[in-house]
């Protein structure tokens, strides 16, 4: 792994990230007794929140003011490590978002491989090892935003799918791409549990999947991927709803039908195969036309395509959005 | 000392530590999560926490007065009778909270965007019904009230039956897929609906009658034996 020293962020500014979170976690729990006087001061303490930051390479014991910030292109501060990587979705270890962290410690990701197959001229199965050394890791500074009503801003480290599906080759007759994570009960403990066709599965429309937004990612904040955030290799596709990317990837295969997701088995008046970020498709019980901000209380109005209509709306022209949700 | 029953000075004691335990259990998970607010303890998204937390504390309480009258009728635990009450009121305190953490820490009071979040989604109008269904309830729960009302007052509590299972309701429709532990609230509170059905009664009766008739020593006799206090 090449990871230039500048990309890491000092561990001091995380840490008074955290002292800002702490404060806020006092206010909320104040408020509850003094509810009146809440929302105006919530109000304000959002606003100042501190920036997370990138350090220069000098940078060690700096002051914060020194530093650049590290933002998405919308001016938006990214989300400190600690709440990015300690407040997962991610179901194959626990449904509870702060347990995630604790119980995918020491799940084994190397060695690791991917099978890129189906209607492709040259299947091929790479270590991932293999797609570091031949896809430049590029920084790049990207918006999630959960279907359950909370965003972060994540400043991760991958590259596009397209490099990858092109070298491949896909035949004329490939529409879709379907990704599956690892099936390993074992290592995976919540594939035990009932309720869901396991493994976990996802898909693109092939056009999506070679949008370059569309991102295999294998690190985060300069660090390698760790285990709860999807390690070592997993899809970030922006503009979706965060559980359209599909976490620690094992299987690429270009197919001629729209996938079933795993989301899609479970409740298929919920979950659409597209979960483009919608302010005007509601959701029955997330509001999807707001978003609270991980680190701010008050809430935001969603973007549609999460902020990237600029980018992405050519690829749905003359869809109804509302039918294909 | 001589001049006191050992006995009835353990039993005082017992139901002064009995009743404590209720309003201490109660306050409990307030003081928890004003705690776990104190130390930056309510992860990353505390307000959903907090709204989490006070919804499901309202819920057990709510459950739990509701477990009374048929603990008493059912077990010959008559004591809890006292318990329904102080625990309907903390539910109702929960509620308070929970309702306090969705419209103003959540929605900042925001007319629009409550509207929206309230209308547009089952799960939210099941829970304003259920806790809009127990406000006059927590305001008729005096004794005064009680004589006020005669005959009404009983008519009236027993929307609290309808304000669970509303609740229940709210539970099921709001979490994402796994509904295991909303229905297991709502078969508890099954339970409990049936424990006051006129055939339950008369069968539980019919059994203690016969449980009385073969041994002296049953258990709801000995209880219903103890002065009340």
């Amino acid at each position: 792994m090449k990871i230039r020293s500048s990309e890491i962020t000092s561990e001091h500014l995380y840490y008074s990230r955290r002292q800002f979170l702490k404060r806020v976690g006092t206010l909320a729990a104040g408020s509850l007794l003094l509810s009146a006087c809440a929302p105006s001061a919530l109000r304000s303490l959002s606003t100042s929140t501190p920036a997370a930051t990138g350090t220069p390479p000098t940078g060690g014991g700096e002051p914060a003011i020194a530093v650049s910030k590290q933002t998405d292109e919308l001016g938006d501060s990214a989300t400190s490590f600690d709440d990015v990587t300690g407040y997962n979705n991610y179901y194959e270890f626990s449904t509870d978002k702060e347990a995630v962290a604790y119980l995918s410690k020491g799940f084994v990701t190397a060695p690791w491989t991917v099978a890129v197959g189906g209607l492709v001229n040259k299947p091929k199965t790479y270590g991932v090892e293999d797609l570091l050394a031949r896809f430049t890791q590029e920084e790049r500074i990207y918006r999630l935003r959960c279907v359950e009503g909370w965003s972060m801003v994540i400043p991760w480290q991958g590259f596009s799918l397209a490099g990858l599906l092109r070298e491949v080759e896909p035949m004329s007759t490939a529409k879709y791409v379907r990704f599956e994570t690892l099936y390993d009960p074992s290592r995976l403990p919540g594939q035990n549990a009932g309720g869901y066709q396991w493994p976990y599965a996802e898909g693109l429309r092939l056009d999506e999947a070679m949008h370059p937004l569309t991102t295999l990612a294998t690190g985060l904040y300069g660090k390698t991927l760790l285990p709860q955030n999807g390690a070592p290799i997993r899809v970030v596709a922006p503009w979706k709803y965060g559980f359209k990317s599909i976490k620690a990837i094992v299987k690429i295969d270009l197919v001629e039908e729209q996938p079933v997701s795993l989301w899609m088995a479970a409740a298929p008046n919920e979950y659409g195969f597209y979960s483009n970020v919608n302010p005007d498709v509601p959701h029955p019980r997330w509001s999807q036309a707001t978003e609270r901000r991980i680190g701010e209380l008050s809430r935001r109005k969603t973007l549609p395509f999460n902020g990237y209509v600029e980018e992405v709306a050519p690829l749905y022209a003359g869809m109804d959005l509302k039918a294909n949700y | 000392m001589a001049a006191f029953a050992p006995g009835s000075w353990l039993r005082s004691r017992e139901v002064a530590l009995l009743q404590a335990a209720v309003h201490v259990g109660a306050l409990l998970p307030l003081a928890l999560l004003i705690w776990a607010g104190l130390h930056g303890n309510l992860t990353a998204n505390p307000i959903q926490a907090i709204t989490a937390r006070t919804g499901k504390t309202a819920l057990v309480l709510l459950v739990l007065s509701l477990a009374c009258t048929p603990a008493s009728t059912i077990f010959g635990f008559r004591r809890a009778l006292r318990w329904r009450r102080p625990l309907g009121m903390y539910a109702f305190l929960y509620v308070s909270l929970h309702f306090l953490t969705f419209s103003v820490l959540d929605y900042g009071l925001d007319p629009g965007l409550l509207r929206q979040a309230i209308f547009e989604k089952r799960y939210a109008l099941a829970g304003l019904a259920a806790g809009l269904l127990l406000v006059p309830l927590a305001m008729t729960a005096t004794r005064g009230w009680m004589r006020r009302l005669g005959k009404n007052w009983k008519r009236l509590h027993k929307l609290v039956y309808l304000a669970a299972l509303l609740a229940v309701v709210h539970y099921v429709w709001l979490v994402k897929s796994d509904t295991r532990v909303p229905y297991l609230y709502g078969a508890i509170l099954a339970v409990l609906l049936m424990a006051r059905t006129r055939p339950v009664k008369r069968g539980i009766a019919a059994l203690q009658r016969r449980a009385r008739g073969q041994t002296t020593s049953a258990e709801p006799k000995a209880v219903r034996s103890r002065p009340s206090v």
